[in-house]
């Protein structure tokens, strides 16, 4: 990132010859091409992406051609990585491999539903602040820095933990802590979409507040809250693996990584570490690749810093 | 930032404009604080869970109906939400912390038990965070592009995606089981008595995941906020008057790229509790943060509401530290705003 000086040599190269008048003009106005950032650009962009629809086509075929295979085999405990189970077995003999593989489905579909509403609430509370103004923005924003000021983990421990169990109880504990990033960042969107001519010529022409938001503001931010939507998976994945690991999220039915994990740390004492490199490197993995996507959206739509945007 | 610091530490307005900003945020502090405890209990009294069951245990199957009422009259359990709040919040003022049903014990005598255990893991992880962050940082932003860098940032986005309960888990299994290098839980050697030598040896790898945790964001930010302070006019000028590459990055870029990242540990406070819950759960370590989760599944209100106040105050105290330190180091801070 921002490797501009160093990368002019490396774009002159790529571009060859006729083109270095042009990567020389380029630095002038400020937009440098930057060969070697942008070919690593679209390699993140294409690995991403490659990845994750591997992973997710693995989730959804390998845990269901498995069949039974997954299933408790108490003459295989914990037996360790082998061609028959390239992930090794758990403590109760089930494939590591499959079962880790359908604990990636649940997690990223939960995770994607929290995101979901996490991202159509904070829209929500963005526009409304935003396109109103006045007494309803600060409260709206006050509200936001006081979410803000508990610990995101804490606050779905306590949501959580009061309603144990269940699936709905978890998706609404991510929901509800996350919805604050969306809710900033939509609310200066809205803002600043508030200044431009269009907007005026709306208003003048007589179309009424309702008419202005729903027509001319909330389609202007649908890419911005989409983008949000992509970026906030990772840390649903996170906070859904988190809950479930201390054994407060998902019911103990619906393996999910991180009702493996938690299952995992008694099995680690006993030697068995394949229980828990495994998934968590399948976490991992879909998790930057979830961010990786995300991230080139953001660069190719938001040409800001990373920092300000790190949700 | 020697010089800086003097002289705006020195001016009494940038100090009183400091005092300012801590008053206001005090007054912020103070209903956030109320809003939370009072939300905590409304989240409690909607739940399905009834906290008898807990208090009892399975000996709620050989109660009387009398005992299990009286206890329930005793704990107040059947008052409405609001007169159990307004009796816990008229405690709280009077210092009555209460008593945490899930641990037998006064909140009071469980927070100061547990709290310092959990300051020290916290602030010895953040201490070890910021050095990873400072010399890493230095060391990619230095020779940009080079091997050091790509390295580093390669481990820092890779790290960003890790839950720090991994860490602890792969951790125990490398450096506990497999080298056999330090205790894998705890924080002395079981029976033996609470001392030093024994503390840090238990201490030293929950602090290290801990930090190791969070280094990554505090990593690529300093890195990044280092690169831009580079290409900037002083550091320019420095390296046109001649001066050696080490004083150039570290006497020039460096104090302008900490200032950004002194209010970025700050905003990383909560980050940092979340990290201490997971980090303590595996480590059985015996903190506050390890106490959420025991009171949350006990739906011990009385503990809940005062962890979650102790939370939300060290998020609140970390962002006022940070923007204090930025108003006193920083000239350019609008120290009114």
């Amino acid at each position: 990132m921002g490797d501009v000086r160093e990368s002019v040599p490396e774009s002159t190269a790529w571009e060859s010859g006729s083109g270095q008048w042009r990567s020389a003009a380029r630095k002038r106005a400020g937009t440098p091409r930057g060969g070697g950032r942008e070919v690593r650009a679209r390699i993140r962009l294409w690995g991403s992406l490659g990845t994750l629809v591997a992973l997710v086509l693995a989730a959804l075929l390998v845990p269901a051609l498995a069949g039974n295979e997954g299933g408790v085999h108490y003459e295989a405990i914990r037996l360790p990585p082998s061609p028959e189970h390239p992930f090794g077995t758990d403590t109760a003999g089930r494939d590591v491999f499959v079962r880790a593989l359908a604990g990636l489905r649940v997690s990223l579909l939960v995770a994607a539903v929290s995101a979901l509403v996490s991202t159509v609430l904070g829209a929500a509370v963005g526009t409304i602040a935003g396109a109103l103004g006045g007494w309803t923005d600060r409260l709206l924003m006050r509200v936001v820095d006081t979410v803000n000021a508990v610990p995101h983990l804490l606050l779905g421990i306590v949501i959580v933990a009061l309603y144990r169990g269940s699936v709905v109880a978890v998706v609404l504990s991510i929901a509800l802590t996350h919805w604050t990033a969306v809710a900033r960042i939509v609310r200066s969107e809205v803002l600043s979409l508030r200044q431009r001519p269009y907007i005026d010529a709306a208003i003048s022409g007589g179309a009424t507040r309702w008419r202005v938001l729903h027509r001319h503001l909330l389609p202007a931010i649908v890419p911005q809250a989409a983008l949000s939507a992509v970026l906030l998976i990772p840390h649903a994945v996170w906070h859904e693996t988190a809950l479930s690991f201390l054994g407060l999220g998902l019911p103990p039915h619906m393996a999910s990584i991180g009702n493996i994990l938690g299952d995992g740390r008694e099995a680690v004492l006993l030697g068995a570490w394949w229980i828990i490199l495994f998934p968590s490197a399948l976490l991992v993995v879909t998790t930057l690749a979830v961010s990786g996507i995300a991230a080139s959206w953001r660069d190719g739509v938001v040409p800001r810093r990373r920092s300000e945007l790190a949700l | 930032m020697n010089t800086a610091a003097k002289t705006a530490a020195g001016s009494p307005s940038r100090a009183a404009a400091a005092g300012r900003l801590v008053l206001r945020r005090l007054g912020f502090a103070v209903p956030v604080l109320v809003i939370v405890a009072f939300g905590v209990f409304l989240l409690a009294a909607a739940s399905p869970f009834d906290p008898i069951h807990q208090y009892y245990g399975v000996q709620i199957f050989d109660a009387s109906a009398q005992d299990v009422a009286a206890v329930r009259a005793r704990l107040g359990l059947d008052d409405p939400v609001l007169v159990q709040f307004w009796n816990w919040f008229s405690g709280v003022l009077s210092g009555d912390l209460g008593i945490s049903r899930s641990m037998r014990q006064p909140v009071a005598q469980v927070v100061a038990e547990r709290l310092p255990w959990t300051i020290l893991l916290a602030t010895t992880g953040l201490v070890v965070a910021v050095l990873i962050a400072v010399v890493l940082g230095t060391a990619a932003a230095w020779r940009q592009g080079g091997w050091i860098d790509r390295f580093v940032t390669a481990i820092g986005y890779a790290l960003e995606g890790v839950p720090p309960f991994v860490l602890a888990l792969l951790s125990i299994a490398v450096f506990s089981l497999g080298l056999g290098w330090l205790p894998v839980a705890g924080l002395t050697d079981a029976g033996s008595a609470i001392s030093i030598g024994q503390v840090l040896e238990h201490l030293a790898l929950p602090a290290l995941v801990l930090g190791v945790s969070q280094s990554p964001w505090l990593v690529l930010h300093l890195r990044q906020s280092l690169l831009s302070s580079l290409s900037e006019d002083h550091v320019v000028g420095a390296r046109a008057r001649g001066l050696g590459e080490g004083i150039v990055v570290l006497r020039h870029a460096l104090p302008t790229a900490l200032l950004p990242f002194v209010n970025l540990i700050g905003t990383r406070i909560p980050e940092l509790v979340t990290g201490a819950v997971l980090v303590e759960e595996v480590f059985s370590w015996p903190g506050v943060a390890a106490a959420v989760v025991t009171a949350a599944t006990a739906v011990d209100y009385p503990l809940l509401a005062i962890l979650a106040l102790v939370a939300t105050a060290a998020v609140l105290l970390g962002s006022l530290l940070a923007d204090v330190a930025a108003i006193l180091l920083d000239p350019r801070v609008a120290a009114d705003g």
